[in-house]
């Protein structure tokens, strides 16, 4: 295995693990597990409150906006954590490759977020008495492998942050509110203001979301394929900025020797 | 007078720790305008604008559970990431007593939450804010605080034991939300739930405010909110007992 890739892999797997203090199931299931079944039912009964939409709204919507919970915080957490137990400097000194380092990191990220949607899915669904077809689960797959990415691409976004910003976690919080608010997840996108439906169709989970549920309603893989394409284009987008970012900032600290300076 | 001074300085000290920290502020305030844009969204959307003020009060005692939850949660683990943990508990004062005015400055602090639900509320979505019994809403509002920070403080007790109960506070800000019926009527919720809502004190306590604000009974919730508030309060001076002993038996009160 060539070093970038075993800094890839390995690196990858051994960073998500400390994200986790060593895949503790004490944290790892109340928090991504548990948490995000309430936060479907959650809305699906203030949906039922508010008689807006139908309990599918809400298990699919939530469902797929749980993708952002770890695809923000780890992301995050992969340079915030780096910083904390004082091994930023040791990483960013190193002569590895950044792009395997940080990409690395994202792909147990990616797999994550897939399973913490499956589960609020299926939880959700089971719970809440929702019915979908058998037919469209593999289209559905597909979806959520779609959006767990561009959630994931759009935690670039915040790692940089933890460079420059002590407190990122608030930024991070932030950015996964926006996404409640602004992306179709429990309110209908026409029932918002011009401005706020322009923003969301920048944002990821917008077009999976739409995805999802015209496959939930019928749709073929191949009716949603702009949609699917258009959530990929915009994960990927966020990606490639925040990595520049990344970059850029690193440079910046190293000139400016503000590494540990938070 | 020793106790009551001791209440004071802690409430204080608390008080002043968390308004410097950016990230109980994003809980007690910024996090209870977004729940609370969304639900003012759902239910005008739902053609039911009527309930804004109802949607107001609730996402505003989500903000105050939320900050208890995550303060109290994280009391002592900060004491003991601070080293300041055996400090507490070897000093005269029995730990439920030091760490109650904590608690109480953490539930105070989420009361920030109830007052930028509402005042966000009026400014961009022009909910109105006339409380059918102000006076009586002035007295559910301390209430309601109190208990929840005594709820808080049974939670704290966990975590002189498990150093992973931080986990506890992911796990139970939205069960509690919906077990509470704080946006919602918990006759939603199947009829097996009713029993855990009436042992919550933000149940009794958004009963109450909801009542004082938008018409009816006060007193019944009111009257049940104290007693839950007393009885989560006598609870958590047991649970402190029994942690910390057996934390100091196990000889575990500092391991992280």
């Amino acid at each position: 295995m060539s070093n970038n890739a075993r800094i890839f892999f390995v690196g990858g797997v051994i960073a998500y693990r400390a994200l986790f203090n060593w895949l503790n199931p004490w944290i790892f299931v109340p928090t991504l597990v548990v948490a995000p079944i309430f936060q479907v039912l959650f809305f699906a009964f203030l949906g039922r409150s508010a008689g807006l939409e139908s309990d599918r709204f809400y298990v699919i919507g939530n469902a797929l906006q749980i993708a952002a919970l770890p695809g923000l915080f780890a992301m995050t957490f992969a340079i915030s954590g780096e910083r904390w137990s004082q091994t930023l400097s040791p990483l960013l000194a190193s002569p590895a490759n950044r792009a395997a380092v940080f990409l690395g990191r994202a792909l147990p990220v990616v797999a994550n977020a897939a399973f913490v949607c499956v589960v609020a899915f299926v939880a959700g669904a089971l719970i809440l008495r929702v019915h979908i077809a058998p037919g469209a689960i593999p289209a559905l797959a597909v979806v959520i492998a779609v959006t767990s990415i561009s959630c994931t691409g759009f935690g670039f976004i915040c790692g940089p942050l933890g460079l420059r910003w002590r407190d990122a976690i608030i930024a991070v919080n932030l950015l996964d509110a926006v996404l409640l608010i602004f992306c179709g997840v429990n309110i209908p996108i026409d029932s918002l203001p011009g401005w706020m439906q322009a923003v969301s169709e920048y944002l990821p989970v917008t077009h999976g979301l739409r995805a999802a549920r015209r496959v939930a309603d019928g749709a073929a893989l191949g009716d949603v394929s702009g949609l699917i394409l258009a959530e990929l284009a915009i994960g990927l987008t966020y990606a490639g900025v925040g990595f520049a970012w990344l970059r850029h900032l690193e440079l910046v600290a190293r000139r400016g020797a503000t590494l540990e300076n938070s | 007078m020793n106790a009551l001074r001791l209440i004071w300085a802690g409430f204080r000290m608390n008080l002043k720790m968390l308004g410097t920290s950016s990230f109980f502020m994003l809980t007690a305030v910024v996090q209870p305008v977004i729940f609370a844009t969304v639900a003012y969204y759902m239910f005008r959307s739902g053609g039911r604008a009527g309930t804004l003020l109802y949607a107001s009060l609730g996402a505003g005692m989500m903000g105050v559970w939320s900050t208890t939850l995550f303060a109290s949660g994280g009391m002592i683990q900060w004491q003991r990431w601070q080293g300041t943990l055996e400090l507490g508990v070897a000093s005269p004062p029995t730990m439920g007593l030091l760490y109650l005015p904590f608690s109480l400055a953490n539930a105070f602090t989420g009361m920030y939450a109830l007052a930028a639900t509402l005042v966000w509320g009026r400014l961009v979505f022009g909910v109105p804010l006339r409380l059918a019994h102000p006076f009586q809403f002035a007295l559910a509002l301390p209430a309601t605080v109190i208990a929840l920070g005594l709820m808080g403080l049974v939670l704290a007790s966990t975590f002189v034991l498990y150093r992973n109960a931080n986990a506890l506070a992911n796990l139970l800000e939205y069960p509690v939300w919906i077990a509470s019926g704080l946006v919602f009527s918990t006759s939603l919720l199947p009829a097996w739930t009713r029993p855990i809502s009436w042992i919550l004190p933000p149940y009794w306590g958004i009963l109450a405010l909801r009542r004082a604000a938008l018409g009816g009974d006060v007193w019944g919730p009111l009257t049940m909110v104290l007693v839950a508030g007393a009885a989560y309060g006598v609870v958590s001076f047991f649970t402190f007992r029994v942690f910390e002993h057996r934390a100091r038996a196990r000889a575990t009160l500092s391991l992280t």
